[in-house]
């Protein structure tokens, strides 16, 4: 027997007055799978992404989550999938350890994984802590542990970095690989596209409304047949040389940098490895960015 | 442990916490309490203040007796000149001397009241002294009953007043602000993602209200019993906890109903105020409904906090029993059910 798909949404439709916020969104989450839903902002993910959870009652179309309906309000569903909203949506005055708790309790369970959550998150630390005196990560975090202590099958995770500097969104990406590490269904909003190329194991890119393309984002950007950009610091080989060496390739020098633009760079890395012209050597391929840019003909604004 | 017991405790820990929120609706109302019933402590035993110029043996001999000296207070005046000015600025109520056996009485009537009073009693004190010197014993004696309580003190009307006000705005802020606050941190919407049941929500909040009211009362009841300020408990005061749970139970639909059509909580505060405030005013929280007008009188009929205010009087400080709880208690939570109705079908769990 085949294994069903956790998430299936089919042909999904919400309405708000004239704007089409989410207009025909399909798509299929798989057991265990970590998938991203990517898009600027005002694209239509949190919609979808609350319509799938049972937050929001969809215009038409179809949502199943563990082979449930999740609206309306689905008390057989809800034990069974965590979500950290946007928003760090917390008890006022409680400590760390207590909002776990009470989350806990809310779910029926006892707060014997309390202690353990705090540890998955790095929090142990900050376990007497009141969340006001929390820091964005930290807050952050601690709303994902709230939203693992009942041991959820599937975890929604909505801007999870939203607002956070770039050490605390590191931090969290590794609370989130450990997650997704223990067999989890994990689906995630974000409007950063490294986040979902380094997280995710599919994306679904979505814009104004509608998902353009899904698959995993390493066959996005190798399906977009993007050139590799080659880069060296400037001195050791003159462009002219480059050129005469390497008669397909585009190559560039403005005094600091050498820049050589190939579909294939290895003869190019070959060529400049024999000049001993490695140095300050950069090969950057396409990024996400870039599949964005060629579905919707416009560059990626977060 | 339960979502139900577990929200309380939530909350409960939240208050408990939030120094703001203990100040306002505790440590302010006794502040209150404590204020006014010093200041209105002496006010029912008027004394009246005498300067004397010269001998004046008849005052003399009246304030021998330990009753008159609990009303009169006299002073001796350096000369008839000093007297009159002291009588003149107010500082006594008037100066007396005595010629023979003609008692002359200087009075201001700057207060007309007190210029009645010293008038009156200086009257009743010759024709005691007339009637003594007959040598028989008087014709006819007075008697007088007070029909409240002989021990009616302002705190008597002062702590209902104040408690029911405390009761009122802990119970509609407390409830106004959590709700407004949860919903616009998402903290709803999180909560409806749980399996725990709308009723379990709740209920932990009508807990947590209860609970506070009740020791808002307790704490109102030991500061207001001390010999300081002399609450006598009649019988059927136990009667006031129920009343007190009707009252929170209303003021806690109030504050849902504020709640819910409010989209901040500076808004929500702002929308608890201007109903608690005139309420109690007009429902004679802080002023006594009988030394009111008589449109506010009438007013007060239409304002929940009055039956909250007058049941809790009536059973704790007028010596009624349980027969003037009813009435209260009915129309309390009368209304706390129809707002409860309106607050639950515009209730939103989400900001848009």
């Amino acid at each position: 027997m085949p294994v069903p798909d956790t998430i299936i949404v089919r042909d999904l439709q919400k309405v708000y007055g004239s704007l089409r916020a989410v207009d025909g969104v399909s798509f299929e989450v798989a057991a265990g799978e970590f998938f991203g839903i990517l898009g600027p902002n005002g694209a239509g993910k949190t919609t979808t992404l609350e319509i799938v959870e049972g937050l929001r009652e969809a215009d038409g179309g179809e949502v199943s989550v563990l082979g449930l309906q999740p609206w309306p309000r689905n008390p057989r569903l809800l034990p069974r999938i965590g979500v950290q909203l946007q928003a760090s949506s917390f008890f006022e005055r409680l400590t760390a350890r207590e909002q776990i708790g009470t989350f806990a309790a809310l779910y029926g369970v006892g707060d014997k994984r309390a202690d353990e959550m705090l540890e998955l998150v790095g929090l142990t630390g900050q376990a007497g802590t009141r969340t006001e005196k929390l820091s964005g990560g930290q807050a952050q975090r601690l709303s994902i542990a709230c939203a693992l202590v009942h041991d959820p099958e599937v975890l929604f995770l909505d801007e999870p970095t939203g607002a956070l500097d770039p050490q605390a969104r590191r931090n969290l990406w590794d609370t989130l690989r450990a997650i997704s590490a223990e067999g989890r269904t994990v689906v995630l909003t974000t409007h950063h596209m490294d986040e979902a190329e380094l997280l995710c194991e599919r994306v679904a890119i979505m814009d104004h409304g509608k998902i353009l393309l899904t698959g995993p984002p390493a066959a996005l950007i190798r399906e977009l047949d993007y050139p590799s950009r080659i880069t060296v610091s400037s001195g050791r080989v003159s462009a002219d040389e480059a050129r005469g060496a390497l008669p397909e390739m585009e190559v560039t020098d403005d005094g600091v940098t050498l820049a050589i633009t190939a579909r294939d760079p290895g003869p190019a890395l070959a060529w400049l490895s024999g000049r001993g012209a490695l140095a300050g050597l950069a090969v950057r391929g396409g990024t996400l960015e870039d599949v964005f840019l060629k579905l919707t003909g416009r560059e990626y604004r977060a | 442990m339960s979502a139900y017991r577990s929200l309380a405790r939530a909350m409960l820990r939240g208050f408990l916490r939030d120094r703001g929120s203990l100040i306002f609706t505790v440590a302010l109302p006794v502040l209150f309490l404590v204020l006014l019933g010093s200041i209105y402590k002496g006010s029912s035993t008027p004394q009246v203040k005498v300067a004397e110029i010269g001998r004046v043996p008849l005052l003399d001999q009246a304030v021998k007796s330990a009753q008159l000296r609990a009303v009169l207070k006299v002073s001796r005046a350096a000369s008839q000149a000093a007297a009159l000015q002291e009588v003149r600025q107010g500082d006594v109520d008037a100066a007396v001397s005595q010629r023979g056996s003609r008692l002359i009485l200087h009075y201001s009537i700057a207060d007309q009241v007190t210029s009645g009073v010293v008038r009156a009693l200086f009257s009743s004190l010759v024709q005691a002294a007339n009637q003594e010197a007959t040598g028989k014993p008087p014709a006819f004696t007075l008697a007088t009953a007070q029909v409240e309580d002989t021990s009616l003190k302002p705190i008597q009307y002062l702590a209902p007043g104040l408690l029911a006000w405390a009761i009122a705005s802990g119970a509609t802020f407390g409830a106004a602000i959590t709700l407004v606050s949860w919903r616009q941190k998402k903290l709803l919407r999180r909560l409806r993602l749980t399996p725990a049941s709308t009723g379990a929500i709740a209920a932990a909040r009508i807990t947590v209200s209860l609970l506070i009211a009740l020791v808002q009362l307790a704490v109102f009841l030991l500061i207001a019993t001390t010999p300081y300020f002399g609450l006598k408990l009649t019988h059927w005061w136990w009667m006031a906890i129920p009343i007190v749970i009707a009252g929170a139970l209303t003021f806690l639909s109030i504050g849902l109903l504020a709640g819910s059509i409010t989209k901040t909580e500076q808004a929500a505060t702002a929308l608890a105020n201007l109903v608690i405030l005139p309420m109690a005013f007009l429902g004679g929280a802080f002023v006594p409904l009988a030394f009111a007008p008589a449109w506010i009188q009438k007013v007060s009929y239409a304002m929940p906090l009055r039956y909250l205010v007058t049941g809790v009087q009536d059973v704790m400080a007028r010596g009624e029993g349980p027969s003037a709880a009813v009435l209260p208690i009915a129309v309390l939570l009368g209304i706390a059910a129809v707002l409860t109705l309106v607050a639950v079908r515009l209730f939103r769990w989400d900001e848009i």
